[in-house]
């Protein structure tokens, strides 16, 4: 059985890959799926409920929600692709390069991460933030390289792993060179454990990018991103829930798809990281 | 076991000494001047610069600023704040307490929704329990504290009306926030008791344990549960890091006070000594509760201290 059959037979996973399939249509068609303009404002009809004319209903500003929910998977969805990507970019290499060469520059290397995981949390991405100042092109560098540590480790533990295997041993001995043998022998037994690993982190990014723009750090109005939503219909819970509703929930479908089909690729690709 | 605390104490002070660097650093790595980001909404003389500079002693040669900071630092000094010109450690002091109750109900939430949880899955396992609980922390491992936090409001306190929405305090404006943290690290919790229980129950002792003609519940909560919750306590340091960084959103959703929206505001108003104060206290903090963890874990199994 190939391994794609093995994945689509869990029924988990299937119903993460559905959401996510929806979720990605949603980005990719939102200019013709959204009824309106997700920024244009009409105080007219501000806070109107569900309902035929404005089905996810008004916020405060006229705007549609459901247009905005439907925009705001373009955003978030983008933000976890690019924080994992910047965190899997700078981790892999650094864990490579310290498990297979060791020695001082492995030592050095993983003090860093040490001191970097030392931060708990969003805490580490707070920081950064801080540094870079607010904005949602600086959450997702934040929020990337809060996870650097992370795959540094991993890809370290796998390398020191593959690198005890015989063939490494025997390519070693037929005189291949160190560069060609981490891309050729040991690089493949690191893209399974990667793969997963990016894939269940890519919903920990989208919360945590969420959660930034929630606290006001990240995206900044008007653009319509749904931590930033949330936060926004916080003073109109009691007259109009829809407003901070449809956002939350996409949030939580939207990392609930991913954790799916994080935990379905793992039996699939790593058997051996099932808990 | 003496030789153990030595050792996992010596380890720490190059991870400290690490931290103090970084947030020490933080202030370097702004792009452009501190000082007139920090004043920038200031209508500020080229005289008030050069002071504040002077005051924040940033026209000292680097590795004097650093050993000041460092020197400071442990004598419980972490700086004046820009905005309320008070002392960085009196306002972490002032809201250490709220976060700490935050964090602590937090983790007794976690632990009370998690352990049963876990424990019901692993016994009923492939039955439909299993399927429901496990569904449930899905749910909780994908579920924004934010949102949950929103709901919570929405139904116990604007609805009910059981439950004060905002504000810190007493024992009712704790429960809600309890639980709006503590949902993740509960559904971690779960997960981790479920498979660390499944493993126990079929070690040789558990099957002993019933060959001698002991009950169901005798078996379980005396022989497995016992063992089972070895692994789970590991993680309970790593959880706490994660409740009191995750205080920062709770907070914000139930406009708490608290070492949360005490870094939030500093850093949306640019506040760097703030920021670097609080921040070096969390981390710190985090450090250390690890150590004690990992000293309590020592001390429940022998092999770790041995290895």
């Amino acid at each position: 059985m190939t391994s794609a059959a093995a994945l689509v037979r869990q029924r988990g996973a299937l119903l993460g890959l559905l959401i996510l399939a929806a979720l990605g249509t949603m980005a990719v068609a939102a200019p013709w799926l959204a009824a309106r303009d997700p920024i244009r404002t009409a105080a007219r009809e501000a806070l109107q409920p569900p309902g035929a004319r404005f089905l996810l209903g008004s916020d405060q500003f006229g705007r549609d929600v459901g247009s905005r929910v439907v925009y705001g998977a373009r955003v978030s969805l983008l933000v976890g692709v690019i924080s994992v990507s910047i965190a899997v970019a700078l981790g892999a290499p650094l864990g490579l390069v310290s498990g297979y060469y060791g020695g001082r520059l492995d030592a050095l290397i993983m003090r860093v991460m040490d001191v970097l995981l030392a931060f708990p949390g969003i805490l580490l991405a707070l920081a950064i933030v801080s540094v870079l100042s607010p904005g949602l092109g600086n959450v997702m560098i934040a929020v990337g390289l809060s996870a650097v540590p992370g795959y540094a480790r991993l890809v370290r533990a796998t390398v020191l792993a593959a690198r005890e295997h015989l063939y490494v041993e025997a390519a070693r001995a037929l005189g291949g060179r160190d560069g060609g043998i981490l891309v050729r022998d040991i690089l493949p037994n690191v893209v399974a454990p990667l793969i997963v690993t990016a894939t269940l982190g890519l919903g920990g990014a989208i919360l945590s990018a969420a959660a930034l723009s929630f606290l006001g750090l990240g995206s900044q109005p008007p653009q319509p991103e749904w931590g930033r939503m949330l936060s926004e219909g916080r003073d109109y819970l009691r007259e109009a829930w829809w407003i901070s509703t449809f956002p939350g929930l996409g949030i939580l479908l939207t990392v609930l798809a991913m954790n799916l089909v994080g935990d379905g690729l793992r039996d699939v690709l790593d058997p051996r990281l099932k808990t | 076991m003496l030789t153990y605390v030595g050792r996992r104490l010596l380890a720490v002070v190059p991870v400290l000494f690490g931290v103090t660097l970084a947030v020490f650093s933080m202030l370097f790595l702004v792009p452009g001047d501190p000082v007139k980001i920090m004043l920038a909404e200031f209508v500020t003389t080229p005289d008030q610069v050069a002071r504040m500079r002077a005051q924040l002693h940033l026209d000292e040669p680097v590795l004097q600023q650093y050993g000041r900071f460092v020197g400071n630092a442990l004598r419980g000094d972490l700086g004046m704040s820009i905005r309320s010109r008070r002392p960085v450690a009196t306002e972490i002091g002032e809201n250490l307490g709220s976060t700490g109750r935050l964090a602590l109900a937090s983790m007794v939430v976690a632990i009370a929704l998690g352990v049963p949880l876990g424990l019901i899955a692993a016994l009923g396992r492939n039955s439909w329990l299993d399927v429901a609980a496990m569904g449930v922390a899905l749910l909780g491992v994908a579920m924004p504290s934010f949102w949950l936090g929103f709901l919570l409001i929405f139904v116990f306190s604007l609805h009910l009306g059981w439950l004060p929405a905002t504000g810190g305090g007493d024992l009712p404006h704790l429960v809600m926030p309890a639980v709006a943290l503590g949902t993740i690290a509960a559904a971690i919790i779960a997960r981790l008791t479920r498979s660390s229980m499944l493993e126990v129950l079929g070690q040789d002792y558990v099957r002993t344990a019933r060959a001698k003609g002991l009950g169901g519940f005798a078996v379980v909560v005396r022989h497995a549960l016992r063992n089972a919750l070895i692994p789970v306590v590991t993680v309970f340091g790593l959880q706490f890091g994660n409740l009191l960084a995750g205080a920062v959103i709770v907070e914000t959703v139930f406009s708490r006070p608290g070492l949360g929206r005490l870094i939030v505001g500093a850093i949306l108003s640019k506040d760097f000594p703030l920021v670097q104060g609080t921040v070096l206290f969390v981390a710190t903090a985090y450090v250390l509760i690890n150590v004690v963890v990992d000293m309590a874990y020592a001390y429940v199994d022998p092999r770790i201290r041995i290895g």
